[in-house]
């Protein structure tokens, strides 16, 4: 296994995701171009020349590279596990100076910045083992600005299903244009407060636009995508029929007592790459 | 109304000004965040004059090629945490051309009506967009102390915008009729 190039697979996939935004949400973006006016039009216009141009001159769109977020799916046949987790930071750190990135990781005590977007737990990873012999990495780089606007509710059960959509509402509402609007919501229901936070944040994996395969779910989402763009806080902030391009709803069973609710933002910049790891060390990254 | 400004902006430029206008920028522009709006509180002199310039809420991803430094990335950051500093600021350096995104409050709104300046919005997230309208980076101050992202960089910039007037001179916010 050639460990030098498995970490240029992984600048690679940072590379993608900061530099080349995925179609659905390009997409999305291109709909939301062509019912907005006025102020709106021009923050959707700004946003879809911003992406062209990072695309085309291979820079991140955005200043703010985000805190470096891996969701890892591991088969258990793959014959070395042990280095995943070196590899991806080493990729991380290489990233940093190559592509390049903002330095974005600083002590909470000192200050401190080791200038390579690694620190104490970070960059963040997700291990999860399945049956198999390949590895999957899906990167989701996220910034602090959308981040800032997450938010736990730990709802009285009797509220209801009605309790944690007006929650959701009300809360996306309240951001307002703070997380860089049209966004992304994911919602985590159930399980504890930390599950809940984390449903909320895998829920933006998926792509915009693909439903939740429940139906009742996937029409809860329609119903929140509704309320939330009728607010008209629109692109930004300004004003406008677009504040977000999606909701996307994940569930854990929860305790009779308890009802959390965890909310996740991405702004429009729904950075997501994914890279798969054959077991014989070849990648490939789209 | 769309209009062409070269900075420093005069007092009635700003006061022609109105809410949705959108307004592109020549000139200086200086980044600070929440340190570096905190130094230059504290300060009693900086290292420039932040009063020919337009304030920028943002924190550059930059690169140096050979001993000059060059912007990447460069799209505003959320405004709303300068808040608690900005009615000051804009008393003790005089800039009437705030650049950030998602708006602000109350006590940057009377700032801004009492000093007579604006608060205008760049798309959040734009980053390489904004770096193309830079011509120049012209120094930077507190890199050591504060890193990259929260240094105060100082940008020669052509017609940087779209910029949305979004609080003007007159106590007008976009934000704030939004919320009603």
């Amino acid at each position: 296994m050639n460990i030098k190039d498995l970490e240029d697979g992984i600048v690679e996939l940072i590379r993608k995701a900061e530099t080349d935004l995925p179609k659905d949400v390009v997409d999305s973006l291109k709909k939301a171009y062509e019912v907005e006016e006025g102020v709106a039009k021009t923050q959707i216009e700004a946003i879809l020349k911003n992406i062209d141009l990072a695309k085309k001159s291979k820079r991140p769109m955005c200043q703010d590279t985000g805190i470096q977020t891996f969701f890892v799916s591991v088969g258990i046949d793959f014959p070395h596990i042990e280095i995943l987790k070196d590899v991806i930071v080493n990729g991380v750190k290489k990233g940093t100076k190559e592509i390049p990135l903002r330095p974005n990781t600083v002590d909470p005590f000192t200050g401190e910045n080791h200038n390579d977007n690694t620190g104490d737990q970070l960059p963040y990873i997700t291990w999860d083992f399945v049956r198999g012999s390949n590895v999957q990495i899906t990167a989701l780089p996220k910034g602090g600005g959308s981040e800032n606007m997450s938010k736990l509710g730990m709802l009285k059960p009797g509220v209801g299903i009605k309790g944690v959509k007006d929650f959701v509402v009300e809360e996306v509402i309240k951001a307002a244009g703070n997380p860089c609007p049209p966004t992304i919501v994911g919602v985590g229901i159930g399980g504890g407060a930390d599950l809940s936070l984390k449903l909320g944040k895998k829920a933006l994996l998926r792509p915009v636009g693909q439903r939740h395969k429940d139906k009742n779910i996937a029409k809860i989402e329609e119903e929140l995508i509704k309320r939330i763009n009728d607010s008209g806080i629109g692109p930004m902030g300004l004003g406008g029929k677009t504040t977000v391009l999606d909701v996307h709803i994940e569930k854990a069973h929860r305790h009779p007592a308890s009802l959390p609710v965890g909310i996740a933002v991405q702004c429009w910049a729904d950075r997501r790459s994914h890279m798969i790891i054959n077991s014989d060390g070849s990648w490939e990254v789209k | 109304m769309e209009y062409h400004f070269n900075l420093p902006a005069s007092k009635d430029e700003i006061k022609k000004l109105k809410i949705r206008d959108v307004i592109y920028v020549t000139g200086k522009i200086f980044t600070a965040r929440d340190e570096a709006h905190h130094i230059m509180l504290e300060k009693e002199k900086i290292p420039f004059n932040p009063s020919e310039m337009a304030l920028f809420h943002c924190g550059p991803l930059m690169k140096k090629d050979k001993s000059k430094w060059q912007v990447v990335s460069a799209g505003p950051t959320t405004s709303s945490r300068m808040e608690i500093f900005e009615d000051k600021f804009l008393e003790k350096f005089g800039t009437n051309i705030i650049i950030g995104k998602g708006g602000m409050g109350e006590r940057t709104e009377k700032a801004l009506q009492k000093f007579t300046g604006v608060y205008t919005a760049y798309t959040g997230g734009a980053g390489a967009l904004a770096a193309d309208k830079v011509e120049e980076v012209l120094g930077v101050y507190w890199l050591e102390e504060l890193g990259m992202p929260e240094a105060a960089w100082i940008f020669k910039v052509k017609e940087f915008g779209p910029l949305v007037v979004a609080i003007d001179s007159y106590g007008k916010s976009i934000y704030k009729e939004l919320k009603k």
